[in-house]
């Protein structure tokens, strides 16, 4: 589709959206522009018109399958987006006074109880914007708790090679030197050599329950027990909780710090890719050390504590409050499910991946842990279709597009050649997991008659494949007028 | 069952195809000694009808005062279209756009929004979001340093944000990075430059500042190059629409450009979500963190947009990567460019001129009461630091019951200042508005109030 800026026509503009013009003339000109910025100069129907046209060449959960594993694409209620948009919520400045934001921050307080009551933590922070920042704030607190002991001798993170990215990235900017494990071939943690790496020096583990591998991490008390035991605090990356929600507990675990991705586990949008907000709840020793602000009820008042009541805090994520408008969603979902609304989650976020696990191992597909219950998410390996046909799992994504679904993740994790992480989620009907499961046998029957027609998928999307190589090499990043 | 499709045949039929008697059975690989030992204590479960009834009870607790408060976040005019359509479920429920071919709407959107973003702040490329404007900063300088890979040192005006520095000061923590603080000028509240200095790796220019007063962004940037040091940006994009753009600064223009979003088409939000913007010279790019979505081609020799340069991210670099950033605020993106198509150069330069009218007009008439003075000369953009005769929040205390939100107390950051008052007036403000401000502070200071 054209781009926005080259519709319109010089001087054509939004005029219902200006304001009168008014005459400055009190800043000196060598402060002001001397040409206007190049911006699109278009009417609002034009505008409307594009950007509805553009939007209807996404896939998205409301429109299609997106079985993404380690994603937890699931349904996003409209009352939740309905809520957050309530004029008395959307409206406020967020350094008016406390009292003008009782009802606010009177969701904000539940939503910590209750996010702190389903991890089995002592105390939750909302601050951290994203799952990153939530994994940010969790690294930061055990530094800082480590250092507050005067203990100075930790300088690596230990985390499975079945991680996500942004954990080591995470360690790394904390200034912790990554320690990568091994997985063993029940998808485990390799116990020998977690003893082996774990020492003095060890200031925690992050790791993944159920792990990205789709399958429950067993020894996870014996994990517990020897980063414990070596003076290590553990780090839940609450990635993949919706496969446990509302049964298990990472603070029964053993854990000491986790972060939650609202925008998996809570339902609230993923937006094209934020904004997201990763909550982190702590053990009662962290607790001084934990992202400000927090909000606290004082008999019928609430407030947000700062700098003098936390002065151990590892500080400020944001120069606010966080992503406050997700926050709301998230409480609005939370109280929709209550109890027992949240056990139902892992229950059938679980009950969805067994059986497309199960369907797909029947149709003859090769399941990476075929001995291992599934979590809310279980792995494909396509290696052997791709050695027999040359179809890689990328291909095999594409042409899903085609089928009408979401691809699976692809590449991830790494341990596992040609895979695809297959993450249905609780809130699909088995009517719509069974047609993934018709379209999966398609394909792979496409990639042994026809596999040319699987390596160039997509055929119906509005764009062929794409050349990443040349986007690389050499990058387009921005329209430039032609001159 | 909320948001649950299953049906007990459903079930039935699923439990076998699994082999499985029940849904527990699922679970049986988990140590009995993890299972909660009692259902989590949760409040009960409501319907759609009865939440949004409690939620609008809550919403109604929180009055629409009228506001004077900018700080980093400003009450402008958000276009009806921008959230009907950024809400859109196509847009509002897309994964990240990683497989391209079925993400061509969000990865154009973004890909004009780098356009657009481009061309306000005058360098070559911008990234595809950050989580806001404070957090961008401290993604800005940890660029900088790296960039610039002999020196970690960072120069860090005062009359930046104090609210920022905090967030810069946790998020840089554990990198060995020296923020050294720039004093600012008493009479203008403009940075002053050191004499000296040791080396440093970049200097933080605020445009306008957090005082609302213009910065000599010229002389700054140039004298930043000068000592082989990087120039960040830290801009209001509103003030784009008439300030002159970063890339333009000096001779050489700054490097990097950041800031705060929220002014284009964001709702305040209780302060988000929001989104900070960053946008560099060319030579740069592989230093920048977070996304980066580039025009290309696809096997029939069609445009088309894709994620790109992503061996500087996470989810490849791993622990080398430039940030650990992985979300970001994709559809705040999507009201940004809905709101600078609406808006245009035109509209934007109006709207920064109806602020700027609008908070010298809001100034006047307050500054006209005995006992309110303005702290500094020179220009200003759309805001100003006022001195009150007396502590600062008990009088906006007692504004609130004139329904208004009267600026932010911001003593405590700047004790050597006294008593001071940030305010701000939008184009949303009118006339009306300022008038009952100013009636309404003349009332609360001749009452004595504290």
């Amino acid at each position: 589709m054209k781009l926005i800026f080259e519709q319109g026509a010089s001087g054509r503009s939004a005029n219902a959206q200006l304001p009168p013009d008014t005459n400055i003339d009190d800043i000196p000109a060598h402060y002001l522009r001397t040409t206007p910025p190049v911006l699109p100069e278009v009417s609002e129907m034009d505008t409307v018109r594009h950007y509805t046209r553009l939007s209807q060449q996404n896939f998205s959960i409301d429109t299609h399958f997106y079985p993404l594993g380690s994603c937890t694409m699931k349904y996003n209620p409209r009352a939740c987006n309905s809520i957050a948009l309530l004029p008395g919520f959307l409206a406020r400045h967020p350094f008016a006074p406390a009292t003008t934001g009782q009802g606010y921050l009177s969701c904000l307080y539940e939503l910590q109880d209750i996010l702190a009551e389903l991890t089995g933590m002592h105390a939750v922070s909302l601050a951290p914007m994203a799952g990153a920042q939530g994994e940010f704030a969790g690294v930061a607190m055990i530094r800082a708790w480590h250092l507050a002991r005067g203990d100075t001798a930790r300088t690596e993170i230990i985390i499975p090679d079945a991680a996500h990215g942004t954990n080591p990235a995470t360690a790394a900017m904390c200034g912790y030197t990554v320690r990568e494990i091994p997985t063993d071939k029940q998808g485990n943690i390799d116990l020998d050599e977690l003893r082996r790496v774990t020492g003095p020096q060890t200031a925690g583990l992050m790791l993944t329950n159920p792990s990205t591998l789709g399958v429950f991490e067993q020894q996870i008390t014996e994990i517990a027990a020897i980063i414990h035991q070596a003076g290590g605090l553990l780090y839940y990356d609450g990635a993949n909780l919706n496969a446990i929600l509302g049964r298990i507990k990472p603070g029964d675990m053993g854990f000491d710090v986790v972060h939650i991705n609202l925008h998996k586990t809570f339902a609230t949008p993923h937006g094209g890719g934020g904004p997201g907000a990763g909550p982190v709840g702590v053990s009662a020793r962290l607790q001084p050390f934990l992202p400000l602000p927090v909000t606290v009820r004082e008999g019928e008042h609430y407030r947000l504590l700062d700098e003098t009541d936390r002065p151990y805090s590892i500080g400020r994520l944001s120069a606010n409050h966080g992503n406050g408008g997700v926050l709301l969603r998230a409480w609005a979902y939370a109280r929709m499910l209550g109890e027992p609304g949240m056990a139902r989650v892992a229950q059938f976020a679980t009950l969805n991946a067994n059986y497309l696990m199960a369907r797909l191992d029947q149709a003859g597909f090769d399941i990476a842990f075929p001995q291992r219950r599934a979590s809310h998410e279980f792995i494909v390996s396509l290696k052997r279709l791709k050695d027999e046909t040359g179809v890689s799992a990328m291909d095999f994504a594409k042409r899903l597009l085609d089928y009408g679904f979401h691809a699976p993740t692809t590449y991830f994790p790494m341990l596992v050649p040609e895979c695809l992480l297959i993450e249905p989620t609780e809130t699909e009907a088995k009517t719509t997991l069974d047609a993934f499961v018709a379209a999966m046998i398609a394909v792979a029957q496409e990639a042994r008659e026809t596999p040319e027609k699987v390596k160039s998928a997509p055929h119906t999307l509005p764009v062929r494949r794409l050349d990443d190589v040349r986007a690389a090499r050499k990058p387009d990043l921005a329209w430039k007028p032609q001159i | 069952m909320p948001f649950i499709p299953h049906t007990e045949s459903d079930i039935r039929d699923m439990l076998s195809a699994i082999g499985a008697k029940q849904i527990d059975d699922l679970f049986d690989e988990i140590p009995s000694s993890l299972h909660a030992r009692q259902a989590p204590s949760l409040p009960p479960a409501l319907n759609e009808m009865s939440v949004i009834r409690l939620a609008q009870e809550r919403a109604s607790r929180d009055p629409a005062n009228l506001n004077f408060i900018g700080a980093g976040g400003y009450d402008h005019h958000i276009p009806a279209a921008i959230w009907q359509l950024a809400t859109r479920g196509e847009f509002y429920s897309a994964y990240t756009p990683y497989q391209a071919e079925a993400s061509q709407g969000s990865l154009q959107v973004i890909y004009e929004y780098q356009s657009m973003m481009t061309a306000l702040t005058g360098l070559d490329a911008s990234n595809a979001s950050l989580y806001d404007g404070a957090s961008a900063l401290a993604e800005a300088i940890l660029m900088a340093v790296r960039a610039h890979k002999t020196q970690r040192r960072i120069l860090l005006p005062r009359t930046v944000s104090p609210l920022y520095r905090r967030v810069i000061a946790t998020l840089v923590a554990a990198q060995g990075i020296e923020l050294v603080d720039l004093p600012y000028d008493p009479h203008t509240g403009t940075t002053v430059l050191p004499a000296e200095t040791a080396p440093f790796a970049a200097l933080v220019i605020p445009q306008p500042n957090f005082f609302g007063q213009l910065e000599d962004v010229d002389t700054l940037t140039d004298w930043a190059h000068q000592q082989q040091a990087h120039v960040i940006a830290l801009v209001n994009p509103t003030s784009l629409g008439i300030l002159k753009p970063p890339g333009q600064w000096g001779i050489a223009g700054a490097d990097i450009a950041t800031g705060e979003g929220q002014p284009l088409g964001c709702p305040l939000s209780n302060g988000g979500p929001w989104f900070g913007f960053m946008t560099c010279r060319q030579e740069m790019i592989r230093q920048m963190p977070g996304r980066l979505v580039g025009r290309t081609l696809d096997t029939e020799n069609n445009t088309g947009f894709t994620l790109t340069l992503q061996a500087r991210e996470q989810h490849i670099r791993r622990a080398k990567a430039t940030s650990n950033i992985c979300s970001n605020q994709g559809l705040m993106v999507v009201a940004a460019a809905l709101y600078l198509s609406l808006m245009g150069a035109e509209g934007l330069a109006r709207v920064a001129r109806a602020c700027h009218a609008n908070t010298q007009q809001l100034v006047r008439r307050l500054t006209a009461i005995a006992g309110v003075r303005r702290v500094f000369q020179g220009a200003l953009f759309h805001e100003a630091l006022l001195q009150l005769d007396r502590p600062v929040q008990p009088v906006l205390d007692a504004l609130l019951t004139y329904n208004l939100v009267g600026g932010l107390d911001v003593s405590a950051h700047y004790p050597e200042l006294g008593h001071t008052l940030l305010v701000c007036a939008t184009e949303t403000r009118t006339v009306d508005d300022i008038h009952h401000y100013a009636i309404s502070l003349q009332a609360v200071l001749e009452k004595g109030m504290a």
